[in-house]
């Protein structure tokens, strides 16, 4: 069922590229089709789940090194699965007008949501680590192939280049890992159970160090985002989507998944890192997107703010001393959350980015202003997608920070104070933004055939209902990541 | 019975989301229903005051989503619910663009009022509070094509939510604490998580209600339409801020510190806000510096424990005020200006309109037997009470009260000028007509604002009292009557002053708060963020490009390496390769073979030598034999000894 799940998109991927008779205009179809079954299917397993890992597939790989093909699904991975279908299939319906080579990009984008798709159900290091890296070779062909601007060849190159060297950092970790583990395994259920390296000082902290970098690289954190602002602006509006949507959540999964459970005590040691980190990112993301000028740019930097408040939940997570686990599993629930959520609403806004693009030729604000009058659609739906992304109560982004706040609060009251005003610097820079588009007097040439054509909205509508959704009725999304949020907050506290 | 609670709530919020989404297909039908859910809301809310319902849904980990309305709620709901109703029908006639999505807005802006008052618990609570400022934001700007206008909408959310951050840490308090996240719980927190509660609450009071520093906002609000003002600068959003500390008292009380911050806050911003209210010479500017001021004594009300008092007032204060902006509103639309210098004389000219205004400007100076006379004394006894220097400083706020009240009411009130028409339509072109729309709410208002002093007055206030469950009164007559003699005295002087009145520059410039707040955080903040912006850019970035280079010529210096050294190695290997095998051969011949045949002959001549002895005679071996032994025994006496 879950092998199903994740490969589908991939055999599809073939398929289309070796059946050449199929026109192109039934490949953009099937990639829809395709897409929304994912999401149905997802839809399905999250009916079905009750507790636990679910849907476990657990076949020897490579037995020498005891690495076996290990899937499963649990809360912290689940509302992630249902993301990425979710951004994909918005992608998919997004690109209904897509015209160039539609039959590969469409085959690329569904390889990559395998790899997504395979990265959030791996309980298998190396199985993680393929995924992960197929990823990022995805991605690289996306901005490569059909990137926009002069340095699109250039940015892919040091995303790829950036990420891959992160990546080997986590592969660096994981050997560690491997060889602290008695009896040697990847296997990541083992793994959490046997603790390895507890109690070893300093190769603990040396792993964890690997094994963070290579995460903080994919996140991104503070000072590793640099790759970040290039990497979305030459990207298309669907990659910008995905990178941002479901690509970024892997480093911010991994922290989750491995870095806490797996090295408990080297985590709570070096939580403050963390903590730190997460402080530094969310600030220093908010005030450099508010400098900027374009503004695909602008939320590109607000990505690094919001993964900012995950690393901080995450970290204030392992600071255990004088605090209950209660309000610990409350922050890690707002991290999950904050992934699924960051999704969607940033995912939003980047395909409207498209738009923009798409419709003036440029991302920078000061070319436009007073859109309102003349796109009143995609003046809405743009200053709907901003307020969710500043917080607004109502969306799912206030679920995710009013938790990862109040649940950071008593581990790290400073830092927790110090974060806190990022949501007035992200309500700072957001309304501008919306000023800058939408109001004041009309400096524009655009006309009202410019608003959201019919597939657009279609693709962005869906994602912002789902945030508000989330928002007002948080108790389904809540209730299957509290107990993984839980089990996770006690086993960093082993 | 929680069912009232969610419509309540639900319906307003879901017909405003319609509207405001529908773009113009709505708009010819959008005044009719926003009237009609209002009314419906109104009905609600007196059954909900009535029926004191609660409900509570789970929500988050250790916060539910929860609403009551009790004492304090009902009587706050039903004064919410009245002011919009009314302000909505003044706007029917008032707002003539946009009207689907100003319609929508205001209805999701009453859902979230109607949520913050209900709130029982501080997620309900942030959501109604956060979800009310960006409304605001939204309506300050709805004149969406002027830049300015939509600068004071960003200014008025960006200011509140700083003190709204405030509640965010005032929930992580709740919760390090270990407790629920329910309203009530905040005065049981263990310290010192309580003084956090106690300092985020009264922050986020503070921006909401425009108090001092904060207060700079509101004046930049005044640019947002008149019906707009008229609700969120009167009964709603403003108030909220003072309906939060009042439902909140326990806290206050429990934390001490909190309660004399609050209570000095708030006279502070009455004197000084009442100051600058005599200042302004616009009208719009007068009110909203005046907001403030009555905001702050609804903040002494609740440091000072008379919730009752502070209640009373918030209400009454909210129908005052409520006419107030809407009359000012009808002058604008009908006069096209609202310079106090052009408004000399516009209550002759529009006589409802003028006699509804003086209504409610002499309650605002605190003249018997007006509504918001009775409900301050009923704060400043409690004041006097908390401490004498408290009371004296409201008691100068009650007389600037007077003075700006009395100056505007000694404006509209005046002479016309003779050429009235040229000081008009400095905003826009007035129709020079008030419809019959927009007259109704004021008459309804001017009646609120004459008899809703019976809320602090007996018999009518003991009633009330006990349904906010609040202690009794200790205003005494005289106090009255002095409050009373002293508005009526200083309203009257400063009636025949007017324009003669002192009017320093501070008290012009809002005490020159949002000037400060400008250069000192705003232009900072944006000057960090360009450097910040910058060093990312040409420092961050760079370095990490500048790996790529340094790699590529570390690349290259291991090529040439490769190609001059270890290339050149290999190469050199063959020829000396070959020289060594070279002189291994010379060596070979001149060497080896020449030693081999040097042996050879070196042997032979040794064997020759060897041959000689072996003579076959037996004497010569004897011989010797005995040389022999001679040495051996020589050798043996040599080392032995």
């Amino acid at each position: 069922m879950l092998t199903m799940l994740v490969f589908a998109p991939a055999v599809t991927a073939v398929v289309i590229l070796l059946w050449r008779a199929v026109p192109d205009r039934a490949v953009r179809w099937i990639w829809v089709v395709v897409s929304g079954a994912e999401v149905a299917a997802v839809a399905a397993l999250w009916i079905g789940y009750d507790g636990g890992i679910g849907y476990e597939v657990n076949r020897p790989w490579i037995p020498g090194v005891r690495s076996g093909y290990h899937l499963g699904v649990d809360g912290l991975s689940l509302p992630l699965l249902a993301l990425t279908t979710v951004i994909f299939g918005a992608c998919a319906v997004y690109s209904l007008r897509h015209t160039d080579r539609p039959r590969r990009f469409a085959a690329l984008f569904l390889a990559l949501e395998t790899t997504c798709l395979g990265l959030f159900s791996a309980l298998d290091l190396i199985v993680f680590f393929v995924f992960f890296d197929l990823s990022i070779v995805g991605m690289y062909a996306v901005i490569a192939g059909w990137g926009h601007g002069a340095q699109a060849a250039r940015s892919a190159l040091k995303f790829f280049l950036y990420t891959f060297v992160g990546s080997l950092a986590l592969l660096v970790g994981f050997i560690g890992l491997f060889l602290a583990a008695a009896p040697h395994t990847f296997d990541m259920v083992e793994l959490t159970a046997q603790m390895p390296l507890a109690g070893q000082g300093a190769a603990g902290g040396l792993v964890l160090l690997a094994i963070a970098v290579g995460l903080a690289v994919k996140t991104p954190t503070f000072p590793f985002h640099t790759w970040l602002p290039p990497a979305h602006t030459d990207a298309p509006a669907a990659g910008s989507a995905v990178l941002a949507g479901v690509l970024l959540k892997m480093g911010t999964y991994g922290f989750v998944r491995i870095a806490m459970p797996m090295l408990p005590e080297a985590w709570r040691r070096h939580a403050l890192v963390a903590v730190v980190v997460g402080v530094v990112s969310v600030l220093y993301g908010a005030l450099v997107a508010l400098a900027q000028t374009s503004f695909k740019r602008m939320v590109a930097y607000t990505s690094v703010n919001h993964m900012g408040y995950i690393v901080l939940a995450v970290g204030a997570a392992g600071l255990i001393s004088g605090t209950d686990v209660e309000a610990r599993s409350v922050a890690v629930t707002g991290a999950v959350t904050q992934m699924v959520s960051h999704g969607l609403i940033t995912g939003a806004l980047f395909l409207l980015a498209g738009v923009l693009f798409d419709r003036g030729g440029t991302y920078e604000m000061g070319a436009y202003g007073g859109l309102a009058a003349d796109t009143p659609r995609f003046a809405a739906l743009t200053t709907v997608a901003a307020f969710a992304s500043l917080g607004l109560p109502a969306f799912s982004g206030f679920i995710a920070e009013f938790q990862i706040f109040t649940g950071s609060f008593g581990s790290a009251p400073v830092a927790t104070g110090l974060a806190v005003p990022g949501i007035v610097l992200t309500a700072a820079l957001l309304l501008w933004a919306v000023h800058r588009l939408f109001l004041g007097p009309s400096r524009h040439a655009l006309t009202a055939a410019a608003d959201l054509r019919a597939a657009e909205t279609a693709a962005v509508a869906p994602l912002l209902a789902l945030a508000l959704v989330i928002g007002i009725f948080p108790r389904p999304l809540l209730d299957l990541i509290e107990p993984a949020a839980r089990t996770a907050a006690d086993l960093v506290a082993r | 019975m929680t069912a009232v609670l969610w419509t309540l709530v639900g319906v307003p919020a879901v017909a405003g989301a319609v509207l405001a989404s529908g773009g113009r297909r709505l708009s010819r039908a959008a005044p009719g229903v926003a009237v009609l859910v209002a009314a419906a809301v109104l009905a609600l809310a007196v059954t909900a005051a009535a029926r004191r319902p609660h409900v509570e849904v789970a929500f988050i980990a250790r916060g539910s989503f929860g609403l009551v309305v009790d004492g304090l709620a009902g009587a706050v709901l039903v004064a919410v619910a009245a002011v919009t109703l009314l302000v909505l029908v003044f706007s029917v006639g008032d707002i003539a663009e946009g009207r689907a999505r100003f319609f929508g807005l205001m209805l999701v802006f009453l859902a979230a009022v109607l949520l913050t008052v209900t709130a029982a618990t501080l997620p309900a609570l942030l959501i109604g509070w956060e979800i009310m400022g960006a409304t605001s934001y939204a309506l300050i700007a709805f004149d969406r094509h002027d830049d300015t206008r939509v600068s004071a909408g960003t200014t008025a959310f960006l200011t509140t939510r700083v003190g709204d951050v405030g509640l965010y840490l005032a929930a992580g308090a709740t919760v390090a604490a270990g407790a629920g996240l329910g309203l009530d719980s905040l005065a049981e927190l263990p310290s010192p998580w309580r003084h956090v509660a106690a300092a985020g609450v009264l922050a986020a009071a503070v921006g909401k209600a425009a108090q001092l520093p904060l207060s700079f906002w509101l004046s930049r609000a005044m640019l947002g339409p008149s019906p707009v003002s008229a609700l969120l600068h009167s009964a709603a959003m403003v108030a909220m801020g003072g309906y939060l500390l009042l439902r909140l008292q326990p806290l206050l009380a429990a934390t001490g510190w909190a309660a004399t911050t609050t209570a000095w806050v708030g006279a502070g911003t009455a004197v000084l806000l009442g100051a600058v209210a005599v200042a302004q010479s616009d009208l719009k500017q007068l009110l909203a510096a005046s907001t403030s001021a009555q905001l702050g004594f609804v903040f002494v009300a609740a440091a000072t424990g008379g919730v009752a008092g502070g209640a009373a007032h918030l209400i009454g204060h909210a129908a005052t005020k409520a006419l107030l902006f809407l009359a000012a509103g009808a002058w604008l639309s009908s006069l096209g200006t609202r310079d106090l210098r052009a408004l000399r004389g516009a209550g002759r000219r529009h006589r409802l309109v003028g006699a509804t205004f003086t209504v409610a400007a002499l309650g605002l100076a605190g003249v018997p037997p007006l509504a918001l006379w009775a409900t301050k004394d009923e704060i400043f006894a409690a004041a006097r009470e908390f401490s004498l220097p408290l009371y004296v400083t409201c008691l100068a706020g009650a007389v600037l009260s007077a003075v700006y009240a009395g100056k505007a009411v000694g404006i509209v009130l005046g002479p016309l000028p003779r050429h009235p028409d040229a000081g008009y339509d400095t905003e826009r072109v007035g129709s020079r007509r008030v419809s019959g729309g927009e007259r109704a709410p004021l008459v309804v208002l001017a009646a609120g604002a004459s008899v809703l002093g019976i809320l602090a007055l007996p018999p009518v206030g003991e009633v009330f009292r006990r349904f906010l469950d609040a202690t009794p009164p200790g205003a005494t007559a005289t106090e009255m009557l002095l409050s009373g003699a002293l508005a009526v005295a200083s309203a009257l002087m400063a009636g025949w002053l007017t324009f003669r009145l002192p009017a320093p520059a501070w008290a012009r410039a809002w005490l020159g708060l949002g000037t400060a707040a400008d250069r000192f955080v705003a232009r900072p903040v944006l000057g960090l963020a360009r450097l910040l912006a910058r060093f990312d850019d040409r420092v961050l970035d760079r370095a990490v490009e500048a790996i790529a280079p340094g790699t590529l010529r570390l690349a290259r210096a291991a090529a040439r390496a490769d190609d001059a050294g270890l290339d050149r190695a290999v190469e050199a290997i063959a020829p000396g390769t070959l020289r060594l095998a070279r002189s291994a051969a010379r060596a070979d011949d001149a060497g080896l073979d020449r030693a081999v045949r040097a042996v050879a002959i070196g042997t032979r001549r040794l064997g020759d030598l060897a041959r000689r002895p072996q003579t076959g005679q037996a004497h010569q071996y004897y011989a010797q034999a005995v040389v022999g032994l001679a040495a051996a025994i020589l050798v043996l006496i040599l080392v032995v000894r």
